[in-house]
């Protein structure tokens, strides 16, 4: 049954419905894969026995023709979202015993909506990193060439789609971590609208840029896992008490489009093949009756330095829980209370963690403050504004999803170089807008992604874009 | 050294538990006395994912208190983390506010004698308490009880209006009869649901500038207010008398040995990078909402003593004692609706019943004598059925054995003897017995009068009516 692997999600959905296959069948055609490839490192809990359970029930619930949307599909959650009575590790040492006591809303919904989680991915620690090499589980390899990096931080949600480990995986992206790997992995992904996706119980990183969202085979199948993972949470207080549309239905749709490309900010693409196959990928859509349109956002090349603070000075807080006493790492060694904190966060806590926990606390401070965090709120809001402009008249922003494709696994050592991976995908985390990466050509035999941005709220607008565009190219296909 | 060549400026910062029902950020009910850490939620231990949610509840506590000192309240309420590491504060961070407090600049009229001053507010803002470590629980261990960790706390900022230590708790004294008669705090100091610190310093009289300030923590009875204030003003002047100069520190005073003592200076105090709170949007306040809150704000003492006065005919001061607080004022109140004359009910409750109270350290909401009694024993003293020596005994009785006024009157046999006749014959016994003294004064030795009077009382186990008495002894008299 290896080819019910293969399978899309949508054809998944169809074939359960019509009983060409059984769910039992897809899970343990999964489960037997993930054995199979256990040295990409893709999960950090595979939950064989309970998936295989679930899944005879699911198909129960087809039999009896009472099936929820998503009954029987096997899906693997990045390991950032808590689940009851489960590992939540985070990739960290600190957590690598906290079994969570409740569930996260985005486990929850998909649950309930019939999906079966087969295993939690692997992932860069606290979701700091991108390339997946800063977990305390080891790195992911790239399904395609086992060599390189398969992106970072939501690393093994995007291998483990590519590898066929599973048909959707979620993921978070704070600053880049769905669309790069998913660019990395060539699979396509999507982090929505800011508050589209409930953040609880999903570990904080840094609370104004975090948000959940899916990468997928395609568009379309990430449409179908939005829908039913998207929605208004009271838990939440940054979640949109706004409509859901039904992403299933505007994927397919037929509409009206214009692209706006931020013309000075392609030309100083420095990687060749990353701007031949941009300026492909756009004129693919051009030829099918898509409007192009220059546009500017004069103050993007100022996202990095931004989000580099912003980032680390909430996560300098967030990580502030971690301190030792009621859960997580404690240390051996201890004859102080200070000790207690020094000795368990020292330990507990990768380099890479520990380094943004000391960027943040220094722009915090007394004196550094106005310097440094003022001024990187203050750039956002220049973001945000060049971004409301650009969409008064344009549907959807396209650029690179990144300036490279895959990198050799260990090759980036300075943090700053590994940094710059988040150049293009930074941006729309700071704006708070809908964002995706599919598939649109090669550089050096590797996948690179194209980038769409959406206004506020209108995921459905990019998705239907890249999905038109995944009917006029197989970039996508995965040979 | 001598306080006249000093002047002291005090401010007060009064931390005041909100009687919500649920906790500022979760749901977790608010119980003092529970086993600990049984009030605590996830969101209160600060579990890894976990996201506040502002109870609306504390909102409208804030606005209440707000519009009860005539404030300025701010239109958007931002909260802010306020960052520092300690044992039981669970997320590292507590969530408080900085800029934008709910409450802005009010102020507070205090009584001293027959004058009184006006007192600034310079803010009000909400944030969570911490819980609590408990170091002699153990030999080796500490404990730490999260019950109250998230509960909520209005923290009152007074201005350097303050110059002496009874001003100092005639302010806090206010600050308590305002949040109790506005229902929004118990007010009960020794549980910990009014805390204060107060900032201290002394000048010279026509100095332009504010001498160097202290800080002292601590501090949690009206008593310990004056205490701890009357030290540190004592202990700074000695010090600049001596030619020192003071440090700017934190205090912690000590009651068992009244005295303050450094707990730490200004340069190891801690930098609490303050920065606005990602997980909470700001939350805007309308005017329609103020005025709301102002339409239906309970009855101030203030209002109620001016209402006390013009209904009920007391005089200033009997006013002002009956409006000590929200309790004694509805417990007169209460006595009153027994119809019984307010002259009377404000002296029993004010003195005999305080008395009582005060002897069985208790407050007058733990009172064994209710209203009831109290009306009772007042119209059986107005209808001349028991005497006042009598109606002391009962109220002992009350407090002592409980019971219904007229039972206990009827078995204690305090019946005042009102019958002439029964008078009579023991006065006439009572001058047989002392003829001597009745010569005297028949001869115009008046002041022996009390003496004839106090020997029928004696003989009567005071159950004679004095009236009667007098009335008799008259009658003889003028025979």
């Amino acid at each position: 049954m290896s080819e019910l692997i293969n399978l899309s999600l949508t054809d998944q959905i169809l074939g359960l419905t019509n009983k060409s296959f059984s769910s039992k069948e897809i899970t343990e055609a999964y489960l037997n894969e993930i054995k199979k490839k256990k040295s990409l490192n893709c999960f950090i809990s595979i939950f064989e026995e309970e998936a295989k359970k679930k899944a005879l029930l699911a198909d129960v619930n087809i039999a009896k023709n009472d099936a929820r949307p998503l009954e029987g599909i096997p899906i693997a959650h990045k390991d950032i979202f808590c689940i009851k009575d489960k590992k939540t590790t985070c990739g960290s040492k600190m957590l690598s015993d906290f079994i969570s006591p409740y569930s996260s809303e985005v486990f929850s919904k998909l649950d309930n909506a019939g999906a079966i989680t087969i295993g939690k991915t692997n992932m860069d620690e606290f979701a700091m990193g991108s390339s997946n090499e800063t977990s305390f589980y080891g790195n992911v390899l790239n399904p395609i060439n086992e060599k390189l990096s398969p992106g970072g931080s939501s690393g093994g949600s995007a291998a483990a789609v590519r590898a066929n480990l599973c048909s959707f995986a979620t993921a978070t992206d704070t600053g880049g971590s769905i669309r790069q790997p998913a660019s990395f992995c060539g699979v396509t992904g999507i982090k929505p609208t800011y508050g589209r996706v409930s953040r609880w119980g999903m570990i904080a990183f840094a609370s104004s840029l975090d948000q959940a969202g899916i990468i997928a085979k395609n568009a379309k199948d990430a449409a179908i896992a939005l829908k039913y993972m998207s929605g208004y949470d009271q838990k939440d207080s940054t979640s949109l008490n706004e409509e859901v549309k039904d992403f299933q239905k505007e994927v397919d749709a037929d509409q009206e489009h214009v692209i706006g490309i931020p013309k000075e900010l392609i030309e100083n693409i420095k990687n060749d093949q990353v701007r031949d196959s941009f300026r492909n990928a756009i004129s693919i859509l051009e030829k099918d009756g898509v409007k192009i349109e220059e546009i500017n956002l004069p103050h993007i090349e100022y996202s990095l330095p931004a989000y580099y603070v912003i980032a680390p000075a909430e996560c300098s807080a967030n990580l502030a829980r971690y301190d030792g006493i009621r859960f997580g790492h404690r240390s051996e060694s201890i004859s102080s209370l200070e000790d207690l904190y020094v000795n368990s966060r020292t330990e507990g806590f990768g380099r890479e963690v520990k380094n943004r926990i000391f960027i943040g606390t220094f722009c915090l401070s007394a004196g550094y403050y106005d310097a440094f965090y003022n001024k990187a709120l203050k750039i956002r809001n220049l973001i945000k504004s060049d971004f409301d402009e650009a969409f008064k008249k344009v549907s959807s922003i396209a650029m690179p999803t990144c300036s490279d494709s895959s990198f050799e696994l260990g090759s980036i050592s300075d943090p700053v170089e590994m940094y710059e991976q988040d150049i293009y995908t930074i941006p729309a985390n700071l704006a708070g807008l809908p964002a995706l990466s599919v598939p649109s050509g090669k550089a050096d035999d590797m996948p690179i992604g194209l980038q769409l941005i959406g206004n506020y709220l209108d995921e459905g607008r990019i998705l239907n874009l890249a999905n038109k565009f995944q009917k006029l190219s197989d970039f996508h296909e995965f040979k | 050294m001598s306080l006249n060549n000093w002047q002291p400026v005090i401010g007060l910062e009064v931390h005041v538990q909100l009687a919500t029902k649920t906790k500022l950020f979760s749901s977790s009910p608010i119980a003092f006395g529970a086993e600990p850490n049984t009030q605590a939620s996830e969101i209160d231990l600060g579990l890894p994912g976990v996201l506040p949610v502002l109870n609306k509840e504390a909102i409208s506590h804030a606005l209440k208190f707000g519009c009860a000192i005539n404030a300025e309240i701010s239109e958007k309420v931002i909260f802010a983390r306020k960052n520092y590491f300690y044992p039981d504060l669970p997320k590292g961070y507590q969530i408080s506010q900085l800029d934008d407090p709910i409450v802005g600049k009010g102020s507070v009229e205090i009584k001293l004698g027959e004058k009184s001053k006006i007192i600034g507010v310079t803010r009000a803002h909400l944030e969570e308490d911490a819980g609590k470590s408990i170091h002699d629980l153990y030999s080796n261990n500490s404990a730490i009880d999260l019950n109250r960790a998230g509960t909520c706390l209005l923290e009152i900022v007074s201005e350097p209006d303050l110059s002496s230590a009874e001003e100092a708790v005639e302010y806090l004294k206010k600050i308590h009869s305002i949040v109790t008669f506005l229902g929004i705090s118990d007010g009960d100091m020794s549980q910990g649901s009014m805390r204060c610190d107060a900032n201290v310093s002394v000048k010279r009289p026509d100095d332009q500038e504010l001498g160097t300030r202290t800080e002292l923590k601590n501090i949690n009875s009206f008593k310990f207010v004056e205490k701890a204030v009357i030290f540190e003003i004592d202990r700074q002047i000695k010090e600049l008398e001596k030619g020192e100069k003071i440090i700017q520190e934190t205090r912690l005073y000590d009651s068992k040995k009244n005295l303050t003592r450094s707990m730490r200076s200004k340069e190891e105090a801690n930098d609490y990078r303050y920065f606005p709170e990602p997980d909470l949007i700001p939350i805007k306040i309308s005017k329609d909402q103020i005025n709301d809150v102002r339409k239906n704000l309970p009855e101030l003492p203030e209002i109620m003593k001016e209402r006390f006065m013009n209904s009920y005919k007391l005089s200033d001061d009997n006013a002002e004692l009956v409006t000590i607080n929200k309790e004694t004022a509805s417990f007169f109140e209460e006595v009153l609706s027994y119809k019984v004359s307010p002259k009377n009910a404000v002296n029993w409750i004010t003195g005999d019943l305080f008395a009582l109270l005060n002897k069985n350290d208790a407050n007058i909401s733990e009172s064994k004598v209710n209203p009831k009694h109290i009306a009772e024993i007042i119209q059986n003293i107005e209808d001349q059925k028991i005497s006042g020596p009598s109606a002391k005994k009962l109220l002992e009785i009350v407090w002592s054995e409980g019971g219904e006024i007229q039972e206990l009157i009827q078995k204690e046999s305090l019946e005042q003897i009102s019958n002439d006749d029964e008078i009579e014959k023991i006065l006439d016994e009572v001058i047989s017995e002392n003829q001597k003294q009745f010569e005297q004064l028949k001869s115009g030795k008046d002041r022996l009068q009390g003496f004839f009077v106090g020997q029928v009382m004696k003989k009567t186990s005071g159950s004679a009516s004095p009236q009667v008495v007098n009335k008799l002894l008259k009658d003889k008299l003028s025979t």
